[in-house]
Formats: structure tokens, C-alpha cells, sequence
């Protein structure tokens, strides 16, 4: 396999500006990130740690094998939004006794631990992560329950009429557990405070639970809603506390004396479950690429017009920078080929420009290829979307699009998106959005994902609104769609943000480019969990 | 003596003993030219002496008496592996009359001293009298008969006594006896041991001198009459009545004493006729010098001798027994520069030098100071309660006295020996003390100077133990890592916590936790402090770390919750402590659990006893040497685990104590 050449210029200017730009970026992530770690905040960890409680970040640490690595997904959940950024919530995916597991759990340092619409998506996301890559899932458990004070500040009539959700769609989570069991991925619950109500099916959905002496306490009715239900005066160790579990209700499986006993009846438990990953063992003999990953930092300009080739990001991340290009001469803006990564095989799908006709089409039957011989999808994603213009559409641009929408939609190997810079519209689509399934989608801090990029949205607002005022024969205010050209914008521009993405876990978290390669291996050993098997039939294609 | 000797050239010999000293004898013998066979004990299967023989031979049993000391055993072993010739080492049945009688009823080639010779000198009292005769200076000793009134025949000779096995040998069977109240228990004490080492309990006292020296010379003697001396050594340095530290030449004689003493031991050997390799052994004191004993055998402290004189003394003993005549004259011989010898034991020198017996997790002859090291062992080896508990002699040959002390003392501290206690620290401290290196050596020099029994790592070689046990931990955990093994050690993108883990070392904690960085630098918090680390180079059980800009190699073991951390430094042994408490610990009170592998030699109390605190309850028998347990507190026996002649292993529940 050949060896790419690198093109990359550190010493350049373009370079080096980008490069601060980026450091400035992923310091921006990395501060955010600290603010996610430090939870509720010192007093409340304090107020944790004196109770011989330990925030969720530690319990993770310790249920984890010693030095293995962590994939954390969406840390920064909730940033701009009224809860704490992490959304008081942890989840990823780590070793325990040598088995890939899905792990999540709440921080009972914020919130006691409640649920919220950020941390509730979370939640969900983990049960997908483990159902669709086959990792066992451990939830540690503490929750006070549903956030029932709403948001104090706004109007209750004006958050009446916002709502969306209702109650009667929820409960998914407990269907999803069950699913799980169903499917023989073991489903672990080690109850660290209480989980009430609902919350009590958490461990009660679950293959194995794991009770603690005198702090973890299970029941559908606390006390107060006891009292209110029947007028009994119930304790709540008897009530619903591990010792009474273990003894009288039989829901504890396992009774620990402290979190630390608990954590090491967990990976106990871990260990007997007799784990065999499905996908091949990775190649044992791979080199690192031989071009530095620190080149990464620079390669993305703040301004998404400024173009870079992918090939210099593959460099950077597979085995010995080596990589079988696919078509290199046909429909150049899509750069397709072979490759692996820590000893994965891996089909690469990267942007060079704007997808055409020959691209898509290019795109399509790659796609099929890496399905005949179960190889995964990487899309780096750089795409700005499809290319318009009447002589694309006469060349059947939205016709070769839909093959290629096709073949990624009906594609049964994992795939995994990592958006480097530009996302837009069905350019996002084609190269498997978050909507299409992929397994796992990370973002550079330069990405940004949209309908359209903010200039063309504003600029389409204002040519729309001038036709109209055209056809009914009205002067076109200038000033008025000026502003609102501006307001359109800074609303796209904002929402358009990775970090907006990421905050509202619409993929599975912002990354430092360097980090890149890790991540994937570790998404690639996630995948190969569970079978990795390429899609016999696809949709109709259209010709 | 014939006045034909019959010259008969050894083919194959057989060597009937164990560890170094049988692999000290093959070694001549192989650069001889003569083919080796090895004897065995069940336990001794697969030691290394046993490897190193071109043949091995099992004697079956556990016990020395089951094998090393059977003779008719050996004598089989010689017919059935067709040995020609018998090298009985030292100690064993060395200096057995009978044995080496056994071995020429055979047909075989002794090598060593005639039967008669050794009859004669085996019986330490019969020995004096024949010295005295020669005109030897003795010491005055009183045998004790069945009848002999034992505190008059001590007052006679004057407090202190000596209380001495007349078969003994290494310190066996002998009490320093300072006032009379001690003087019967001591005589049995003393009785007991001898008969059960060597088979004899006849005992006799001895004056005994305090701050004497232990002076020996030793000899050589052909059968075609020819007789020499190589100069002395000095083995003052004693600890339980057993050399630890051996030196030649003395620092205490003069050239006038030198002629005095080896003139007298060539005397000695003289009116015994004496044709192999002997050693005269004389106490030092003042100027003036007495005859204790002679030793019919190659003695442990040898290598010093060879040092000094530049040959090979086995050699010699083989010649002899040859029929060959000695290859070098008196005059041949002079004194070049000094050799050291300290004895490494698997004894704990802060508990009364108790033996340790126990398996070697590491053993790594030091390449510093180039010292010749005699060992039995090799890494694995367990060092069994049954026999000595002597892992190695280590010798240095220098020009002065100063430089042989310095350079062992380094040899010793850059050996890496784990898994053991051992009297490593000790020897070294020794060899450094002041005393030491002034030549102030009496016998009573580890009493009077109590040198350091235990080195005590500085803070800052503690911390680099840590941190390399630390990363080695990791690299160890990362390899057997059966999923993203190839993904780097402890990978995070978000913010979580650092890996913890704990170390435990004489009892005090060292919290460590760390994380490695981008360019794989470890930041390492150890007691608050952090360190900037990382692995240069790892090969084997070597790690090159470069800590904080330091560069060091440390070689590092372990063994269930240990890690052996060696650096040019010495030895530490960290304990890591379990990451998870352990799973309900039972109750551990009133257990009384032996202190090492042994045999239970007497049960003095029986189930349902009260027994009060400070009594003895049980005695053990471990490496020759008795144990007392006692009773902790006041108490009732509850349980009794074992009786008489049962073997025990260390830490194996003995009794139970109810308050």
C-alpha cells in the first residue's frame, strides 16, 4: 500500500494562524470540559465526599481496568443551556476486566443526580451505543428522579405552549434495558443512592444489581409519596434500603459495604460474563503514520471557505500513513480508498471540494465495495454540500446524490463520521450525518454542521423575501431585511457551531484533532464487539 | 605411609553435598578434565548444583539424614553413576572416619585426609591432646562424662565457659556459658543439638575468651610427604559461633606471629601425616595463640586463601588424592594483596539473625566490584528450611585491605536479592564500619559494634522505586491488556481522574497517582510532589527510566502484591496495596501461625490448657535451629493444629488462643 506524501507547510503563516486558532479552540473545549469534571462544585463534592461518597468521575476511574483507555461521549452536553455543562451526567465507553462496556451514571453532585433533557438524551444515546455495537452496559445509579422544579425563570403558560414532550412518550429507557437483556448484552445496575419511582426500573430492568449497605435505596414510592398515596409512615431503610433488598425483596443481587466494595463486585461480574467480541481481531503488526499528528492543528482554517486536502488528515491518522486511493482521477472531490487504523480495516470517505455527479456515483459503488468485504466507513467530512446549477441538475445531481444517500442509508457496516470542518445540508447526508446511523460521530473544533453555511442562509432569506415583496408590488424595506439578514445569521452562525452540536448531543463530543486516530481505534474496537457484516441488498437505485 | 605411592588418575567424580560448594568442586573438576556426578535430596531435584553435574544421582528423602548423611546411599550412587572418586565438600560427612573408610572399602578414591587422620581430628578433645603433645599451645577444656561434675569442672576452668560439641562443627552444639545458673540448660541445649546434627552428644567446656580472634591456618599435604602452609585468614567476624566475614591475610598478625602459627600448624600436621587440604584453627590474643581445632576438609572461607596465593586449592585436594605431588613448594607461596569473604545468608540479622528460608524472586550477582561469587542458587531457587541457609560467598581480591572491604561492600549492596531477608545490609554495613576497617576484629565485634542490621533508603531513592515500580506496573497491565492494547497507556480526552494506586513500604504508604501526556510523559504525583517521567528503554525485567531529567536502570520483579525494585542503590521491596478492599476479611485474633517452615519438635501444651503469657507452648525445628512459640497473651487453647514431627509451612495455623 502506498505511503501518502505531505504537502503540509508547519512553518507556513496560513499554517501557523491556523494553528493558534486551533489551540485557542481546544483550550475554549478543555476549559468547558473542566467545568463538566467539577460537577456541582466543590462544596457539593465536598458535601459528597463526607457522606463516603465519591463523584461519578472517580467511581468510573475505579470500576475501570488500571491504565486502559476511556472514550468519553458528548462531555460538554448542556453548555449553553440553563443546566450544567455534562448535563450532571457521565457516560463512555471503557475496559473492565478486559471487556468494552458501556458505563454511564449520574453526578450526584449536581442536582442530586436528576434527570434532564440533556442527560436524558445521553442516557438513551448509551443504551444505543451498547444495543448497536453489542457492549455490555453498567449504569451506576443515583438519581433523585425527574427535575419536577422546572425552569423558574420563564413565563409557565409561554413553557406550556414550547413543550413538545409529554409523558406519555417516556419510559423508553426501561423498554430499552430490556431490550438489551433481551439481545444477551448484559445489563449491570450498581445503585449508589436512590432511584426512585421510575428510576427504580433502572436496576429493576437489569440482568444484575448491585445494592450498597445503608445508602442505596430502590422503591417506586419514597416516603412522601407513600404518605400521600396510603397514609403509611414508612422508613425508608425498610422501605426500600440495600439490606432489605438483599434479605426480603430479592431485587439486590449483590450486597456491598461501601461504593469501593460495590465497584469490585461490578467488575467481578464483569469478569464472569464469559465476554467474546464477535469481529475479527485487529492486525497485530501495525506502525503509527509517519507523519505527525501535531500537523493536524493547522490544517483547518477558522474560515471554512479556505480549502485543505483530506489526504493530509488520513496521513495523519491511519497505520504507517499508507492508503490504497480508489479513483484517485474520478470525481476528485470525494477522495475514497483503503487503509487501516491500529489494525482495523477501514474504507475512508474524505472531501475535497463539493460533491458532483462523478463523486456521488464514485461514492455509491465504494460504499458497496467496503459492504462485499465488511470493512467499516470513515467519513471525514469537509462538504459544503452537493453542487446546484442547472447543468448539474441536468446532469442528474440530485439523481447521483440519491445513489449515494442510498448505498450510505442501506450500508450495514459501522461507520464513523468524523466532521473536520464543514457539514451542510445533504453534502451531510451523503457522507452519514448523525441521522443515518453511524456508530459514532466526532467533531473537530472547527466543524460546523447546518442546513446551509450562515452567509447563504441569510442571503437566501433575503432574495426570498425580496421576490415576494416584488410579487405583491411592495417596496422592499432595505434596512429592515438588513437587520434581519444580520439576525438570521448570528442565529445560523451560533447554531451552526460545533459547540453548539456537541451541546446538544447531536454527535458524540468535540475532540482534539491529535486525538483523532485514538478515537477512532477505540470507536473501530467498539464496532467489532458485535459482528461486522456488509448489506447483501440496497434500495432501489435510481438510474 | 607406603613408601610406593600409588598414582591413579580420577575419571569421574562424585561429590556428596549440595549447593555452592558442590558447584565449586565441579567446576575444578570439569577444568580437570574429569567428569562429575551430583548427589541429591528429593527437595534438591532441580537445584542448580544438580544441573551443573554431568550426571545426578537421587538419594531420596527430605532430610540431610535421609540423604546427604546416608552413606550407604552415597556409596550406591558412586557404584550405580560409576564414580570413580568421592569429594565430600564441607560439613555433611566430611569429616566422617567412617564415610571416607566406606569410600576406599569401595574401591574409590577419597579426597581428603585418611580415615585415621580424620578419626583422630573429628574428636575435638582426642585433637588438644595431640597437639599438646606436639607442643602446640592449648586451651584448657574438661570433657563432660556422665558422671563428671559439671559446675566444679566449669569453676576449674574459669567463667566464661565454653560449652562445645566435641563432633561440632559451623557453630553447632556450641554455648557461651557466663555464670554457673546458665550452665546446665546451656549443656543440654547444647547436647540436643549436637546429637542431632552430628549424631554425638558428647560435650566438653573450654575456656573462653572474649575479645579474641579466630586465626586459622591452612595446609596442604601430599602423600609423597610434602607439606605446606598458605598463610592465615582471620574469621572473627562471627555471629551464633558461624564466620560471616572471612579475610586473609589477618590484620592482626605480624610476620612473627605468621611464622609462629604456621610453623605450629605445620607441626600439627606432621605428627597426623597429614595429605590433603586441612586447616589449623588457633584463637588470637595478644601476641600469644592457642589451638582449637583442626578441620580434616576444604573449609567454606577457602576462596580467600586462593586469592591471596593465586591457586586453585580443590585442585590441589584432587592431585593429592591422585597420588600426585603438590605443584608448587613452600617457596613458591607468598601473601598477594587481600581477599575478603562475606557469607550471604537468608537469616534476619534484626531478629537474632533467625534463618528466612523462603524462594529467591531475584538473584543477580553484582558486576560491580568484581567480585568472584560462589553461590547454590539462581533466581526461583527456594532456599529450603532443611539445610544452610547460605545463598552465595561473595570474594573480592584487592591490593590493600581498604579497597577489598570497599569493593565487596559495593558488590554486595548492587547484588540484587529479592523475596528473601537476607544479611546483605548487614555485611555491609559491617564491612564499612569503622572498627572494621581499623582491623579491630574480635569474635565479640558484632556485639560490641552492633553494626546496622538494616539499610534505611533515603527518601529521594524511595521516590524513583515508586515511580519506576509505577511504570513498570503500567507497561505489565498494558501488555496483558486483552483489548486496545495498542492504544496509549491510560488514554483520556475528557477531564477524569489520574490513576491511583498505593505502595507499601516498612509499614508507611506512598500514594501515587499519574497520567501520561501526549508526547507519552508520565506526570507522576507521589506525596504531592510531581515528577516528569519516562521509559527510555525496557528489556527483560530491565527499565531505563529518565525521572525528572535523571537518567537510571532499575530492574524490577514481582511477585504477587510485591514489586523487587533494584537500582544501583540496592534492594526495596514495595507492597502494593489492593485497589478494591478485600472481600470480608475474617477475625484474626488469637491465631498463632509458624514463623517459618519447619518441623514441630515438642507440643508442651495440650487442647483446653490455660496457658499464661510469655509461655512456651511449641517448639519448632527450622534449618537446625530451634524455635519457641509463645503465648501471646493469657489465655485457653482451643485448638491444636499439629503434632509432634509434623512439617510446617510458614505462616500455617500451629494453634488457637481464647482470651
Amino acid at each position: 500500500m502506498p505511503v501518502l506524501d505531505t504537502h503540509l507547510d508547519t512553518r507556513s503563516e496560513v499554517f501557523l494562524k491556523n494553528r493558534t486558532d486551533m489551540l485557542e479552540m481546544i483550550e475554549e473545549m478543555n476549559q468547558l470540559g473542566a467545568e463538566a469534571a467539577r460537577g456541582g462544585g466543590d462544596e457539593a463534592v465536598a458535601r459528597l465526599r463526607a457522606r463516603g461518597k465519591l463523584p461519578i468521575r472517580e467511581r468510573i476511574s475505579h470500576v475501570l481496568d488500571r491504565d486502559s483507555p476511556f472514550l468519553e461521549i458528548s462531555a460538554l452536553a448542556a453548555w449553553r443551556s440553563s443546566y450544567t455543562v455534562g448535563s450532571g451526567f457521565v457516560m463512555g465507553v471503557g475496559v473492565i476486566e478486559n471487556v468494552e462496556c458501556v458505563i454511564l451514571g449520574h453526578d450526584p453532585s449536581v442536582r442530586a443526580g436528576a434527570f434532564n433533557p440533556f442527560n436524558a438524551k445521553k442516557l438513551m444515546r448509551g443504551l444505543e451505543i451498547a444495543r448497536v455495537n453489542r457492549l455490555p452496559y453498567v449504569q451506576f445509579v443515583e438519581s433523585a428522579g425527574g427535575d419536577l422544579s422546572g425552569d423558574r425563570s420563564e413565563d409557565p403558560e409561554a413553557a406550556i405552549r414550547r413543550e413538545v414532550d409529554h409523558f406519555a412518550e417516556s419510559g423508553r429507557l426501561f423498554y430499552e434495558i430490556s431490550e438489551l437483556s433481551k439481545l444477551r448484552i448484559p445489563t449491570i445496575s450498581v445503585v449508589f443512592g436512590s432511584s426512585t419511582a421510575g428510576g427504580a426500573y433502572q436496576p429493576g430492568m437489569s440482568d444484575y444489581t448491585i445494592l450498597i449497605q445503608n445508602q442505596s435505596q430502590v422503591f417506586l414510592g419514597g416516603p412522601p409519596l407513600v404518605k400521600m398515596a396510603t397514609g403509611e409512615d414508612a422508613d425508608v431503610e425498610s422501605l426500600g434500603g440495600a439490606d432489605m433488598h438483599a434479605t426480603a425483596s430479592g431485587l439486590g443481587d449483590y450486597l456491598a459495604r461501601d461504593e469501593m466494595d460495590a465497584i469490585r463486585m461490578c467488575r467481578e461480574v464483569v469478569g464472569h460474563l464469559n465476554w467474546r467480541k464477535r469481529g475479527p481481531e485487529p492486525a497485530a503488526d501495525f506502525a503509527p503514520p509517519i507523519h505527525d499528528p501535531e500537523g493536524l492543528l493547522g490544517l483547518v482554517s477558522r474560515d471554512l471557505r479556505q480549502p485543505f486536502d483530506v489526504r493530509e488528515v488520513i496521513a495523519r491518522i491511519v497505520d504507517g500513513s499508507r492508503f490504497e486511493e480508489f479513483k484517485p482521477l474520478y470525481g476528485p472531490t470525494l477522495v475514497c480508498g483503503w487503509a487501516t487504523l491500529h489494525g482495523y480495516p477501514v474504507g475512508v470517505l474524505g472531501n475535497n471540494g463539493a460533491l458532483f455527479s462523478e463523486s456521488a456515483e464514485k461514492a455509491a459503488q465504494f460504499i458497496q465495495l467496503c459492504n462485499q468485504i465488511d470493512t467499516p466507513l470513515l467519513f471525514l467530512h469537509n462538504i459544503t454540500g452537493f453542487i446546484v446549477g442547472t447543468d448539474f441538475e441536468q446532469g442528474g445531481i440530485t439523481k447521483n446524490g440519491s445513489k449515494m444517500i442510498n448505498a450510505v442509508s442501506n450500508s450495514t457496516v459501522p461507520h464513523i463520521s468524523i466532521i473536520l470542518g464543514a457539514s451542510y445540508g445533504a453534502g451531510n447526508y451523503g457522507m452519514s450525518g448523525r441521522a443515518f446511523g453511524p456508530r459514532f460521530t466526532f467533531i473537530w473544533p472547527t466543524a460546523k454542521i447546518a442546513v446551509m453555511g450562515p452567509k447563504q442562509m441569510a442571503g437566501v432569506m433575503s432574495i426570498v423575501g425580496r421576490a415576494s415583496a416584488e410579487r405583491r408590488g411592495q417596496a422592499f424595506d432595505e434596512a429592515a431585511d438588513a437587520k434581519r439578514a444580520a439576525h438570521v445569521e448570528h442565529w445560523a452562525e451560533e447554531r451552526s457551531k460545533g459547540l453548539y452540536a456537541t451541546s446538544r448531543v447531536s454527535d458524540d463530543g468535540m475532540i482534539d484533532p491529535r486525538d483523532t486516530r485514538t478515537v477512532i481505534a477505540m470507536a473501530l474496537s467498539a464496532c467489532f464487539s458485535n459482528d461486522v457484516k456488509g448489506a447483501k441488498e440496497f434500495g432501489t437505485w435510481r438510474m | 605411609m607406603a613408601d610406593v605411592i600409588e598414582r591413579r588418575a580420577i575419571h569421574r567424580l562424585l561429590v556428596a553435598n549440595r549447593g555452592e560448594i558442590a558447584r565449586r568442586v565441579f567446576r575444578t573438576a570439569r577444568e580437570m578434565g574429569i567428569a562429575t556426578v551430583a548427589v541429591h535430596s528429593e527437595g534438591d531435584a532441580d537445584a542448580p548444583f544438580v544441573r551443573d553435574a554431568d550426571q545426578a544421582v537421587a538419594l531420596g528423602g527430605r532430610t540431610s539424614a535421609e540423604s546427604y548423611l546416608d552413606i550407604g546411599k552415597i556409596i550406591d550412587a558412586c557404584r550405580r553413576s560409576g564414580a570413580d572418586a568421592v569429594h565430600p565438600g564441607y560439613g555433611f560427612l566430611s569429616e566422617n572416619a567412617g564415610f571416607a573408610q566406606a569410600v576406599l572399602d569401595a574401591g574409590l578414591i577419597w579426597v581428603g585426609p585418611s580415615p585415621a587422620v580424620i578419626a583422630k581430628m573429628g574428636d575435638k578433645l582426642s585433637a588438644k591432646a595431640v597437639m599438646a603433645e606436639a607442643g602446640v599451645p592449648t586451651l584448657p577444656a574438661i570433657e563432660l562424662k556422665k558422671r563428671t561434675d559439671v559446675r566444679q569442672a566449669a569453676r576449674k576452668i574459669g567463667y566464661p565457659v565454653l560449652v562445645k560439641a566435641s563432633a561440632g562443627g559451623g557453630g553447632r552444639g556450641m554455648r557461651v556459658v557466663a555464670e554457673e545458673a546458665d550452665l546446665e540448660a546451656a549443656i543440654d541445649s547444647a547436647r540436643r543439638e549436637a546429637r542431632g546434627a552430628f549424631g554425638d552428644d558428647t560435650v566438653f567446656l573450654e575456656k573462653w575468651l572474649d575479645r579474641a580472634r579466630h586465626v586459622e591456618v591452612q595446609i596442604l599435604g601430599d602423600q609423597h610427604g610434602s607439606l605446606v602452609h598458605c598463610f592465615e585468614r582471620e574469621c572473627s567476624i562471627q555471629r551464633r559461633h558461624q564466620k560471616i566475614i572471612e579475610e586473609a591475610p589477618s590484620p592482626a598478625v605480624d610476620a612473627a606471629l605468621r611464622n609462629a602459627m604456621c610453623e605450629a600448624a605445620l607441626s600439627a600436621a606432621r605428627v597426623l601425616g597429614y595429605a590433603s587440604a586441612g586447616t589449623v584453627e588457633f584463637l588470637v590474643s595478644g601476641g600469644e595463640f592457642w589451638f582449637l581445632e583442626v578441620n580434616a576438609r576444604l573449609q567454606v572461607e577457602h576462596p580467600v586463601t586462593e586469592a591471596i596465593i593465586g591457586r586453585d586449592l580443590v585442585r590441589e585436594q584432587i592431585r593429592i588424592a591422585e597420588g600426585e605431588p603438590l605443584s608448587f613448594r613452600q617457596s613458591d607461596l607468598a601473601i598477594n594483596g587481600w581477599a575478603i569473604e562475606a557469607r550471604l545468608c537468608a537469616e534476619d540479622p534484626s531478629a537474632g539473625f533467625l534463618p528466612s528460608p523462603g524462594a529467591l524472586v531475584a538473584w543477580r550477582p553484582s558486576p560491580v566490584g568484581g567480585a568472584r561469587f560462589d553461590s547454590g542458587v539462581e533466581p526461583g531457587a527456594v532456599v529450603s528450611p532443611d539445610f544452610d541457609a547460605m545463598i552465595a560467598k561473595v570474594i573480592v581480591h584487592a591490593a590493600t585491605r581498604r579497597e577489598a572491604a570497599s569493593r565487596l561492600a559495593r558488590s554486595l549492596e548492587t547484588t540484587e536479592i529479592q523475596g528473601l531477608v537476607t544479611n546483605r545490609d548487614f555485611l555491609v554495613a559491617c564491612l564499612r564500619h569503622e572498627a572494621f576497617l581499623s582491623g579491630d576484629t574480635t569474635t565479640d565485634f558484632i556485639a560490641r559494634c552492633a553494626p546496622a542490621t538494616r539499610r534505611r533508603p533515603d527518601p529521594g531513592e524511595i521516590k524513583r522505586a515508586v515511580i519506576a515500580a509505577t511504570l513498570e506496573g503500567q507497561v505489565r497491565r498494558r501488555a496483558a491488556a486483552r483489548v486496545l492494547r495498542s492504544l496509549p497507556s491510560g488514554w483520556r480526552h475528557t477531564t477524569t481522574p489520574d490513576e491511583q494506586i498505593q505502595f507499601m513500604l516498612d509499614g508507611i504508604t506512598v500514594a501515587v497517582s499519574y497520567r501520561m501526556d501526549r508526547s507519552n510523559v508520565f506526570r507522576i504525583e507521589v506525596d504531592g510532589e510531581t515528577h516528569a517521567a519516562r521509559i527510555r528503554a525496557r528489556d527483560g525485567e530491565g527499565l531505563e527510566v529518565d525521572i525528572d531529567g535523571v537518567r537510571e536502570r532499575f530492574r524490577i520483579r514481582a511477585r504477587d502484591a510485591s514489586w523487587f525494585v533494584h537500582s544501583r542503590l540496592g534492594d526495596l521491596e514495595l507492597v502494593e496495596r489492593p485497589r478494591f478492599p478485600p472481600p470480608q476479611s475474617e477475625a484474626e485474633t488469637g491465631r498463632l501461625t509458624a514463623p517459618m517452615p519447619g518441623v514441630v519438635f515438642a507440643i508442651s501444651v495440650a487442647s483446653g490448657d490455660q496457658v499464661t503469657k510469655g509461655q512456651v507452648l511449641m517448639v519448632l525445628e527450622a534449618m537446625k535451629m530451634e524455635h519457641r512459640i509463645v503465648a501471646p497473651h493469657d489465655g485457653r487453647i482451643t485448638e491444636l493444629k499439629v503434632a509432634v514431627g509434623d512439617q510446617v509451612t510458614n505462616g500455617q495455623l500451629l494453634l488457637q488462643i481464647e482470651t
